[in-house]
C-alpha cells in the first residue's frame, strides 16, 4: 500500500527536468483536483509524471481519470469543472483536433480549465515536432492561449494562468503551448516553488458552491446548456465571451506583476516581453522556444553594432493589440516570425496577420515582413536567426527584399528543390 | 418485485416536471419519470444530444427538478465520469456533506449510445467508472426526424431506410455485459415496477451500471399516442424485446420474459408489428428474417443460461 500524504508537500527546489515534467509539477503545485488524460506524443511524459505523483500519494484527494481519447479527456474535465473543481490536462496536435468540439464546449460554458500543449505539426504527413499550428488553429474557440519560451516559463505560466482564468470576472479556459521535443523532451533547471507560497499566490480552490455561474449540486438543482432560441441570450453570451477576453488583458498584466513580486521572475507585462527594443531600428515579433534563441541572436548582433531588438509574444489570445502597436512603433522595420501556418490568409502566417491587422490604422507604421520558419520541427539555427535579423536591417536600410519571398512572405529555410 | 402501492407511496415526488415538451405518449418521458422516482433527487444527470435535450424545455425554462447538464453527442459517458470525479474530489475537501452519495447518471438515446457515443461508453465501462448509464431506445434518430441508428430493428422503415432496414439491431446490452461491468439490465416502459426495481438496484451498486430501456416513439414508429404502453408491452410479449439482468456476469431473465424461453408462450410477432406504421411495408423475406433473428436472440440467452448452470457455485 502506498502511503497517501496528508497534504501536498513541496519545498522550493531547483530540479533539472523536462518541459513536460515542469508542466506536471505546475499542476501539482496548483493542487489540481481532477486530471483527465490520454497519451499523445510529445505530451506523454506530462501524463506519466502526473500518474507517478498520483500513484505515490503525493496529490491527496486528486482524481485522475485515464480515458480512451482526447474527446473524452475534454468531456471529463468539462464535467469535473462544471461540478466546481480545478482541472488540468495536457495534449498536442491531433489530440486537439479530435477534441475540437469539446474545446468549443468548455469556452461556451465559461470553464476555467487549464491545458498544457506540447505543440506539434498537423498530419499528413505524420509529424510530431514543434509547430504551433495545433494550438493556433483553435483561435476562434474562446480559449485563451499563450506560448512558453523556456522550461521555467512552462511552470510559471501554468500557475499564472489559473489565477487569470479563475478570476470570476474572466472565467475562460486556456492553452499553454510550448514546442514539442524542443522544450517537452529536453532538460533544464526549473525552480519548483514552495507550496505555501504558491498557495498564497493562487486563488483558493473553488468553494463548496463551485463557480458563480455553473454548478452541479442536488441542493441547488439547475439546468445548464439547454437549447436556446435565436431570440434568447445566445448572442449576448457570445458577446460576453469576447468582452471577457478584452478584460483579461489587464488581468494577465496584473497577475504577471504579482508573480514577479512574489517569485522574482519577470515575463514583461505578461502579454509581451520586450528585449532591447528601446533604441532598436529593426525588430522581430517572435514566440515560443525560438524566442529564447532569438535573444542570443539579438545579443550577438548588438555586439556587432546592429541596433536590433525583439518582442516576445506571450499571448496569442487575447491578442495584445495595444502593446504590440506601442512596441512595434519603436522600430522602422519589423519581422514577424511564425512557426505555424494560416493557409490562404494575407501572409500565410497567423501572427503576422494579427500584427498587420493591429497596425492597419496606425500612421507611419513600420514596414512589416512576415516570416515563416521551423514548420514541423525543422531546425532553425542561431546562425539562421542572425541572418534573419541582418536581412531585416538590409531591408530597412536599402529597401531590398530577400530574393526568396513567396507571395510577400519569407519562407525561411526551405529546402532547395529543382 | 416492489408492489405498486409501495412504489407509488415511496415516490410521490415528481422530479421530471409537467410542462416539458415531450410528445403525447412519449416513451422517454415515462422512462425518465420512473427512473427518477427510483433514484431520487440526489442525482445529477448528463444528457448528450438527443430528444431529451429538447423536451426538457427551451432556455431558461426547465422541467427536470434535479441537477441536469447538456453535453455534446459523443461525450456523455466521459462527462459523467468527470462529474463523478469532481464529486469525489469535493467529498475529500468537504467531508460528510454527502458529495460522495450523488448518483451520476447519463440518459442518452440509442444514437448517442450505440453509435456516436459507444467509444466513450466503452471507455467508461472498461474503467468501471461509478456512473449509471441509461440508454432510452426509441430505435432511430427521432430528434432529427427518424433516421436509422444501429439500434433500429431489421425491416423497419426510417427516412434513411426507405425500403426497410437491411441490417439488425445492435445488441448493446450484450456489448456492455461483455465489458464485465457489475450490472446490466434491460427494461421496458410497459413494466414500470420492474424498471423501478432495476434502478433501485443499480443505485446501490458501485461501479459502472448500464440500463437499456425500450422507449417507443409514437411519431417515429407510427402508432397512436395512447398506445405507447400497449406497443411496449407487445414488444416484450412477442419476445422482440427481452427483459433481463446481468449482475456480476450472471444473467437472470426478468418475470415478464421468463416464460417466453418457451417460444410457444410468445405472442405472434405480427401483433407487435401490425400496430406500427414503420413495419407496414415489411417484405415477406424481411419478416421471416426478423423472426429468425428474434429466435436466435432467445437461443443465445438459452445457451447463456444453461452455461451458467454449470458455473461453479
Amino acid at each position: 500500500m502506498v502511503e497517501v500524504q496528508k497534504d501536498f508537500i513541496q519545498e522550493k527546489e531547483t530540479k533539472i527536468i523536462k518541459g513536460n515534467v515542469a508542466a506536471a509539477y505546475a499542476a501539482k503545485s496548483a493542487r489540481v483536483q481532477v486530471i483527465s488524460a490520454y497519451p499523445i506524443t510529445p505530451q506523454t511524459t506530462v501524463v506519466e509524471k502526473l500518474s507517478e505523483f498520483s500513484d505515490n500519494g503525493e496529490m491527496p484527494g486528486t482524481q485522475y481519470i485515464k480515458v480512451e481519447s482526447e474527446h473524452s479527456v475534454f468531456a471529463a474535465v468539462i464535467g469535473a469543472s462544471k461540478a466546481g473543481t480545478r482541472t488540468f490536462t495536457a495534449t498536442a496536435g491531433q489530440g486537439i483536433f479530435y477534441a475540437h468540439e469539446m474545446i468549443h464546449w468548455a469556452a461556451g460554458a465559461r470553464l476555467p480549465i487549464v491545458v498544457a500543449i506540447a505543440s506539434r505539426g498537423p498530419a499528413p504527413p505524420w509529424n510530431i515536432w514543434a509547430d504551433f499550428t495545433d494550438v493556433i488553429s483553435q483561435r476562434d474557440t474562446g480559449w485563451m492561449s499563450s506560448f512558453c519560451a523556456s522550461h521555467q516559463e512552462i511552470y510559471d505560466e501554468i500557475l499564472m494562468s489559473y489565477k487569470v482564468c479563475e478570476d470570476h470576472e474572466i472565467l475562460l479556459p486556456k492553452f499553454i503551448a510550448y514546442g514539442g521535443f524542443i522544450l517537452s523532451h529536453t532538460s533544464k533547471p526549473v525552480i519548483i516553488e514552495d507550496q505555501e507560497l504558491v498557495d498564497r499566490f493562487l486563488p483558493s480552490l473553488p468553494s463548496e458552491e463551485g463557480w458563480p455561474h455553473i454548478w452541479m449540486d442536488p441542493k441547488r438543482p439547475m439546468m445548464f446548456g439547454n437549447l436556446i432560441m435565436p431570440s434568447g441570450f445566445y448572442y449576448e453570451f457570445r458577446m460576453k465571451i469576447h468582452d471577457a477576453f478584452i478584460r483579461a488583458k489587464e488581468k494577465v498584466k496584473s497577475v504577471a506583476k504579482e508573480f514577479e513580486q512574489m517569485f522574482g521572475r519577470s515575463y514583461g507585462n505578461g502579454l509581451i516581453q520586450e528585449y532591447k527594443m528601446d533604441d532598436a531600428k529593426v525588430g522581430v515579433v517572435i514566440y515560443g522556444d525560438l524566442a529564447l534563441q532569438m535573444e542570443q541572436a539579438v545579443e550577438d548582433l548588438r555586439e556587432e553594432g546592429y541596433k536590433v531588438g525583439m518582442i516576445k509574444l506571450r499571448h496569442f489570445r487575447p491578442f495584445p493589440v495595444e502593446d504590440i502597436i506601442n512596441s512595434v512603433k519603436k522600430v522602422e522595420t519589423i519581422g514577424v516570425i511564425d512557426r505555424a501556418t494560416a493557409f490562404g490568409s494575407q501572409t500565410g502566417g497567423p501572427v503576422s496577420c494579427e500584427v498587420k491587422s493591429a497596425l492597419h490604422e496606425i500612421k507611419e507604421a513600420p514596414n512589416v515582413l512576415p516570416i515563416i520558419n521551423g514548420l514541423g520541427g525543422r531546425e532553425v539555427s542561431l546562425e539562421q536567426q542572425k541572418n534573419q535579423l541582418k536581412m531585416l536591417v538590409k531591408l530597412n536600410e536599402t529597401g531590398e527584399l530577400p530574393k526568396d519571398i513567396i507571395h510577400g512572405t519569407l519562407w525561411d529555410g526551405l529546402l532547395e528543390v529543382e | 418485485m416492489v408492489k405498486l402501492k409501495e412504489a407509488l407511496d415511496s415516490c410521490q415526488e415528481e422530479l421530471f416536471l409537467p410542462g416539458n415538451s415531450c410528445c403525447a405518449g412519449c416513451g422517454l418521458e415515462i422512462a425518465l419519470r420512473w427512473a427518477m422516482k427510483a433514484l431520487g433527487p440526489n442525482t445529477a444527470l448528463v444528457t448528450p444530444a438527443s430528444c431529451l435535450n429538447v423536451v426538457i424545455g427551451l432556455w431558461p425554462k426547465t422541467a427536470p427538478n434535479f441537477p441536469f447538464t447538456n453535453m455534446a453527442f459523443a461525450a456523455a459517458a466521459a462527462a459523467a465520469t468527470g462529474m463523478e470525479a469532481a464529486f469525489k474530489a469535493k467529498a475529500y475537501r468537504f467531508p460528510n456533506k454527502g458529495w460522495d452519495n450523488i448518483t451520476s447518471l447519463v440518459f442518452a438515446g440509442d444514437g448517442g449510445t450505440a453509435d456516436i457515443g459507444i467509444q466513450g461508453l466503452s471507455g467508461a465501462a472498461e474503467r468501471n467508472s461509478n456512473i449509471l448509464y441509461v440508454c432510452y431506445d426509441n430505435e432511430a434518430y427521432m430528434n432529427t426526424g427518424i433516421q436509422r441508428s444501429s439500434s433500429t430493428p431489421h425491416g423497419a422503415f426510417t427516412t434513411t431506410t426507405t425500403k426497410g432496414k437491411e441490417r439488425y439491431k445492435k445488441n448493446l446490452p450484450g456489448i456492455l455485459a461483455a465489458h464485465e461491468i457489475p450490472y446490466v439490465a434491460t427494461c421496458s416502459i410497459s413494466e414500470p415496477l420492474d424498471l423501478y426495481d432495476k434502478f433501485k438496484k443499480a443505485k446501490s451498486i458501485k461501479g459502472c451500471k448500464y440500463i437499456h430501456i425500450l422507449a417507443p416513439c409514437p411519431p417515429g414508429w407510427g402508432y397512436q399516442s395512447e398506445e405507447s404502453i400497449e406497443v411496449a408491452r407487445l414488444a416484450v410479449k412477442t419476445g422482440s424485446w427481452i427483459l433481463y439482468e446481468v449482475e456480476n456476469g450472471i444473467m437472470t431473465l426478468s418475470k415478464k420474459s421468463k416464460s417466453l424461453l418457451d417460444s410457444s408462450k410468445r405472442a405472434p410477432l405480427v401483433d407487435y408489428l401490425s400496430k406500427q406504421k414503420r413495419f407496414s411495408q415489411i417484405s415477406e423475406k424481411d419478416l421471416i428474417e426478423l423472426k429468425e433473428h428474434i429466435e436466435h436472440n432467445w437461443e443465445r440467452i438459452n445457451i447463456e443460461l444453461s452455461c451458467q448452470e454449470q458455473y461453479p457455485k
